[in-house]
């Protein structure tokens, strides 16, 4: 109650100030002070809990630090750094993380566009589709992973039961200690889970497309591929290209999802990048490389970052 | 002629539908089923689809634990309460600060405007992972091992970046007459924010809330390293300790995935008009 009363009184305070006139300049120092108090708790809060830390990130990435110790110590220069580009190991969890995010992005744009394109055609039931769509999305990632996880489970899965049913195969598979397998049925789980996300974006993105322009293109004698290719692609790139970014981030950190379907196995076959940066840290317990490993996926991350930024950004749009 | 070219167009759109429909349901209809199984049924080989007995022995285990129940399952109430305390108020703490934020950037002239804001922009792309080595020395220094406190504030390295973001977006959309009006008439900056701006934007303070408790609702990776008794433990982190590494307790999994998803799940369909309308707005969950 009284915290109540004292946020009010706190909020009139300036309105008294506000009233008196003041010289124009004085009216802009103003608001650039309350600006700057507005912004003051959040870029604060960022300070803190990510500008810092990336930081000290980068440090330990140049030190020999042990979890067990983790005060940054031992500077060893490059030496992290230098160890990964020489390892083989880690070359191919860069490939496999660059398959994993490309296979799985690349399928669910395609899919996505697909599913956002008809929709858009307002088939009947388009509406249930779509509600349909917003539950493998909502669904918990680990839930996810868990749930596709027992799917491919080799003694009592659901697959191995409708395969077996359909006649396909003669006995139950072991799906996930198959080393050229494993990766794409983690594939399939995010598919299912990432996929409606891009359908979701499409779809708000063509529902904002004019139709008169494909109706004209129609009456000039246009085809539907024409239509599709020449008329509503270029309209639709800019979403498009905002799902990919989105979606390529995320994909190329992926975790929680290996986590729980595979633990990285058979035999370290879905290892990613990610996931080697917490074995490394967390398992083995060397801080030093494992900051190193975070910070390569950093630079990436803002490498997309910056792409994301140049479409998402258009300046000329603000004030 | 045209005609049949209609129907034909019809059936082929309507016939994947139908496909997509099974792609999307066959999944969760096999995580439902299986929750209603009992252990017995469950394995059998091949799997009978639709359990013959079908039980919710499964639920009452994990919401009214009796002492046959494995730990993970007697502790799976206290995991949802956890998730509950640190998703919503991860969740307050974005929209106030954030609010304050987002209106300094989408309305005050300042210098820097626009650095701060792709600063803002940026920041939402670090990675968990290049984070969680200095955040965990730090809890560990703290005191906050294990304690949600750890989780609301590590959360809000990726949620507040979204918040402000995305209110920013939303804030631009209010007719800046309105304010106007309202600071002539003497109001202050936070009075005309609370009274004039955040009643009109309120669609965008739903969507924005929405996404930000699925962001944290979602969470796995800090809960994984910060968390590990009931004290703090998170929903996603109790789902993935039910595979353990001996024996895989597949009832209680599944059963714990339904409850796990029905929040957000429910949310999002009770709020799928936000959802909507806030993916348009170019905010997406990441």
């Amino acid at each position: 109650m009284i915290l109540a009363r004292r946020a009010d009184a706190a909020m009139d305070l300036p309105m008294t100030q506000a009233a008196l006139p003041k010289p124009r300049q004085s009216l802009r120092q103003q608001e650039a002070r309350d600006a700057f108090l507005m912004l003051l708790p959040g870029l604060l809060i960022i300070f803190v809990i990510t500008l810092i830390p990336v930081l000290y990130t980068f440090i330990l990435s140049f030190t020999d630090t042990p979890l067990s110790n983790p005060r940054p110590q031992n500077f060893t220069g490059l030496q992290n750094y230098l160890a990964f580009l020489k390892q083989p190991l880690f070359w191919q969890t860069i490939w496999r993380t660059f398959y994993f995010t490309v296979v799985s992005v690349g399928i669910e744009l395609v899919l996505g566009l697909a599913i956002a394109t008809l929709l858009h055609s307002r088939p009947p039931g388009w509406k249930f589709l779509r509600t349909s769509l917003i539950i493998p999305w909502a669904v918990p990632t680990i839930v996810n992973g868990a749930l596709w996880r027992w799917i491919y489970n080799a003694d009592y899965g659901a697959l191995n039961g409708l395969l077996l049913s359909l006649g396909i195969i003669t006995k139950y598979q072991p799906w996930l200690t198959q080393p050229d397998l494993a990766m794409n049925l983690v594939i399939v789980a995010d598919v299912w889970h990432s996929m409606p996300f891009i359908v979701l974006i499409l779809s708000a993105a063509l529902a904002t497309i004019p139709t008169d322009l494909e109706e004209a293109a129609q009456v000039d004698g246009a085809t539907a591929w024409q239509r599709f290719w020449l008329i509503r692609m270029p309209l639709l790139k800019p979403a498009i290209l905002v799902a990919l970014v989105i979606r390529t981030v995320e994909a190329f950190r992926v975790f929680d999802i290996i986590y729980v379907i595979t633990q990285g196995g058979p035999a370290f076959r879905t290892v990613t990048i990610s996931y080697l940066t917490y074995l490394e840290s967390f398992s083995y317990g060397k801080l030093g490389s494992g900051s190193a490993l975070s910070f390569l996926i950093s630079i990436f991350t803002l490498a997309m970052a910056l792409v994301y930024i140049r479409l998402l950004y258009r300046p000329e749009g603000r004030q | 002629m045209k005609t049949t070219r209609k129907i034909f167009g019809l059936s082929i759109k309507m016939f994947l539908m139908l496909v997509i429909l099974i792609f999307i349901y066959a999944p969760l209809s096999w995580l439902f089923l299986s929750s209603i199984s009992t252990r017995a049924e469950l394995l059998a080989t091949p799997p009978r689809w639709i359990p013959e007995h079908p039980t919710l022995q499964n639920y009452r285990d994990i919401l009214v634990p009796g002492t046959a129940v494995s730990e993970v399952a007697r502790t799976f109430k206290n995991t949802l309460l956890n998730s509950f305390i640190v998703a919503s108020t991860t969740t307050v703490i974005c929209l106030l600060v954030g609010s304050l934020a987002a209106y300094a950037l989408a309305r005050l002239r300042m210098r820097y405007r626009n650095h701060i804001f792709l600063g803002i922009l940026s920041v939402r792309m670090i990675p968990e992972i290049s984070l969680v080595i200095p955040l965990y020395i730090a809890a560990a220094f703290l005191g906050w091992r294990d304690r949600p406190i750890i989780l609301i504030v590590t959360y809000l390295s990726f949620a507040l970046p979204f918040a402000i973001w995305m209110l920013t977006t939303f804030f631009e959309t209010v007719p800046i007459e309105l304010e106007d009006a309202a600071l002539i008439d003497g109001s202050s900056r936070l009075g005309t924010l609370f009274r004039v701006v955040l009643p009109v934007a309120s669609p965008g303070l739903v969507s924005t809330a929405l996404f930000t408790f699925l962001l944290a609702w979602d969470e796995f990776f800090f809960a994984l390293l910060f968390t590990s008794t009931i004290q703090a433990k998170t929903v996603p982190v109790a789902i993935a300790e039910f595979t353990g590494r001996y024996a895989v307790d597949i009832t209680a999994m599944m059963t714990g995935g339904i409850l796990a998803a029905l929040p957000p799940v429910i949310l999002a369909l009770i709020f799928q008009r936000y959802i909507v309308s806030g993916l348009s707005a170019g905010a997406v969950k990441g």
